[in-house]
């Protein structure tokens, strides 16, 4: 009798708690925002006031002490209504607060976590730089130690919630020295925003995520105290590699909402259409993409929920982690085309829904390690 | 002041309900299950008062065991305790009436605040029967509510056929809550995980020895007749003459 797809009252509870937010509070702004391409300080006050940031957290840090797979159907449910504001809590929760929570000194999670837990700032995650992205040990930033100081020059581009006003600082990867065997020896560093010589610019011209915050950061010269130092120093690539695992649930939950949603777009408009005098879910061609969907909409949802379980249970969830971001992300995608192919001439104007959702989709196989990425993660895993 | 609020398992009404092929009730596979918009409301209306005024706020329910979910999710809202009186039968409205009579005389509430009708049966009829039963005046669909500053009264704006009735009734007093009445609150995910601690006092309908035997029963469900689809008219002319003379409503 081990074997239970129920989830619990409480995950019950949330899930419709916040469908009904997602549904009340963001489906109403997020086409409008996604056109002015802005990120929006009402939803996200919103949103924290729900308590989607630092869900995973311990309440002794402010966070609100759920499983990861409650994490999972929160984003899951914020995904379907809209992609940049799943990004904002995706990214809020598992790269800015993540690895805050896991490695952070008690001095450094007491200082941050509160804050980010309410919501009243966000944290970022800078591991990507403009000569480093799915190859993410090769950051050229460097940090050199001085007195009682790290010295930081470098530079990271495509840094979600980095640039806006409630951005209280980052997470970076920065070089510390050489290792025994010749590779770069890695760190990870807290930096708040307003230190001198660190600037980050918000990036504009988004395909997708456009009401979500995007930034590039520069470091020049710019001087940390000795104890911005995150965990030990040598452990920053792990930590990068291991928050990225857990990156890689939340890309996948926001796949998993990301399909779900343009299915439930395409569903209704293909009953409400006509052609040649009945709905065109009617037409087996139609039906039958709409069956296909479904099903893989089911399939997601088992793996994702599963990968989650895993981490849940203390269980190693590397690989399922990595399918699901894999499987997720590619099915948002294919639901996304259909959904639009369903809407015909429609599914390409501004003023239908699913035409964002289209455009979201793509991310999903880029960011967080892309698609060929997973793919080598997974085969790995596997033995190859 | 202690407040009741009753909270009912009901079939999601966004999700649309099919009836079973041979007509005996609604197909429930796949089904999801909420607590009734309207005790929504009433839930969040005892909340409000319970913030101002103190006191405790009881959710109770009645229903299969899988209800605990409806009573946690009062309790999410910021209920502090609840109570479930278990039943896989059926209840009418005066079988429903006649267990929320027996958890009231137990627990002597000074407030009871229901939805004003469940979205399921939508029978609009256990609150007027509970107050009967417990001889406790009634304000039915409550758009607006006061509680005297000695908390032994309460004006209610009930919301009537072309306008609003005023009322003031003395409580203990069964108030029904209408849509307009507030804007529930989400149960935010802090709520939720103080929920789990909340205590549900749950009992067996059969062991409170009430006769409960419904006099209102289901014979037959059926599907509404379909709506034909309408027409379309090339102008306004065509509009007018086919109302004159087909409808005949000008
Ligand atoms: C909106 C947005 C938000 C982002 N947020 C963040 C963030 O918060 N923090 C952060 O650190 N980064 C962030 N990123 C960066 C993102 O993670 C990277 O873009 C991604 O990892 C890919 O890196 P790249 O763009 O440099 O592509 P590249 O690594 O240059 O890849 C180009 C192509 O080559 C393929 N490729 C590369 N190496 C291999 C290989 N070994 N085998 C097969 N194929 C390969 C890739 O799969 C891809 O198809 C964000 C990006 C965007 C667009």
């Amino acid at each position: 009798m081990a074997l239970n797809y129920d989830l619990s009252e409480e995950q019950q509870i949330l899930r419709s708690s916040v469908r009904k937010f997602a549904k009340d509070v963001i489906k109403p702004v997020a086409r409008e925002l996604d056109e002015r391409e802005e990120f929006s300080y009402d939803t996200m006050k919103s949103m924290a006031e729900l308590g989607l940031f630092g869900v995973f957290v311990s309440p002794e840090h402010g966070g609100q002490g759920l499983d990861y797979v409650s994490y999972i159907i929160a984003t899951e449910e914020i995904a379907r209504v809209d992609g940049s504001h799943a990004a904002t809590v995706a990214a809020g929760n598992s790269l800015g607060i993540g690895p805050l929570n896991y490695y952070g000194s008690e001095e450094q999670k007491k200082k941050y976590l509160p804050k980010l837990c309410a919501g009243q700032g966000l944290w970022g995650f800078g591991l990507t730089e403009p000569n480093a992205g799915s190859d993410a040990g090769g950051s050229q930033t460097t940090a050199v130690p001085d007195g009682n100081e790290w010295v930081i020059n470098g530079s990271k581009i495509f840094i979600t919630n980095a640039a806006n006003k409630i951005s209280m600082g980052v997470t970076i990867q920065a070089v510390t020295g050489k290792r025994p065997d010749g590779k770069k020896e890695l760190s990870c560093f807290l930096v708040e925003h307003g230190t001198k010589g660190f600037t980050a610019k918000e990036m504009h011209g988004k395909l997708m995520w456009r009401s979500s915050n995007t930034a590039e950061l520069y470091f020049e010269d710019c001087r940390i105290p000795r104890e911005n130092l995150l965990g030990r120093q040598g452990d920053g690539f792990h930590q990068m590699l291991s928050t990225l695992d857990g990156g890689r649930l939340s890309i996948g939950a926001m796949g998993l909402g990301c399909g779900q949603g343009a299915f439930d777009l395409a569903l209704a408009y293909s009953q409400e259409r006509q052609q040649f005098g009945r709905p065109i879910c009617k037409f087996q061609a139609i039906a039958f993409k709409l069956a296909d969907m479904a099903m893989e909409i089911e399939l997601a949802r088992n793996l994702m929920y599963k990968a989650g379980w895993l981490r849940d249970n203390q269980r190693p969830f590397a690989q399922e982690a990595a399918m699901a971001k894999l499987y997720c992300s590619e099915l948002a995608r294919r639901v996304s085309n259909h959904a639009v192919q369903i809407h015909g001439g429609y599914g390409l104007m501004k003023e239908y829904d699913v035409e964002r959702f289209y455009r979201d989709a793509k991310f999903l196989e880029i960011g967080e390690g892309t698609s060929e990425v997973q793919r080598i993660v997974i085969s790995r895993q596997i033995g190859c | 002041m202690k407040i009741f609020v009753t909270t009912k398992r009901v079939t999601d009404p966004d999700v649309k309900i099919k009836v079973k092929p041979d007509g005996s009730g609604i197909a429930t596979e796949g089904i999801d299950y909420k607590v009734n918009p309207f005790d929504e409301i009433a839930v969040e209306e005892a909340i409000r008062i319970n913030e101002k005024q103190g006191g405790e706020v009881v959710v109770v329910s009645i229903g299969s065991g899988a209800s605990t979910k409806e009573v946690r999710s009062g309790l999410a809202m910021g209920a502090q305790r609840g109570i479930l009186v278990k039943t896989d039968d059926y209840l009418d409205s005066l079988g429903t009436a006649t267990v929320l009579k027996k958890i009231v005389d137990d627990e002597k509430p000074d407030l009871i605040l229901m939805g004003k009708q469940a979205v399921d049966g939508d029978n609009n009829q256990v609150g007027q029967i509970l107050a009967d039963m417990l001889g406790y005046a009634q304000a039915c669909f409550a758009s607006k509510i006061e509680l005297g500053d000695d908390q032994k009264t309460a004006r209610v704006t009930r919301e009537v056929d072309g306008g609003f009735d005023h009322v003031e009734v003395d409580l203990p007093a069964v108030i029904t809550a209408d849509l307009r009445l507030n804007e529930p609150r989400y149960a935010s995910l802090p709520g939720i995980m103080k929920a789990k601690k909340k205590p549900i006092n749950e009992m067996e309908l059969s062991s409170l020895g009430l006769d409960t035997t419904p006099k209102v029963v289901w014979h037959k469900f059926s599907e509404p007749a379909e709506r034909k689809a309408g027409i379309k008219v090339p102008d306004v002319p065509t509009l007018v003459s086919k109302l004159k003379d087909e409808a005949k409503v000008l």
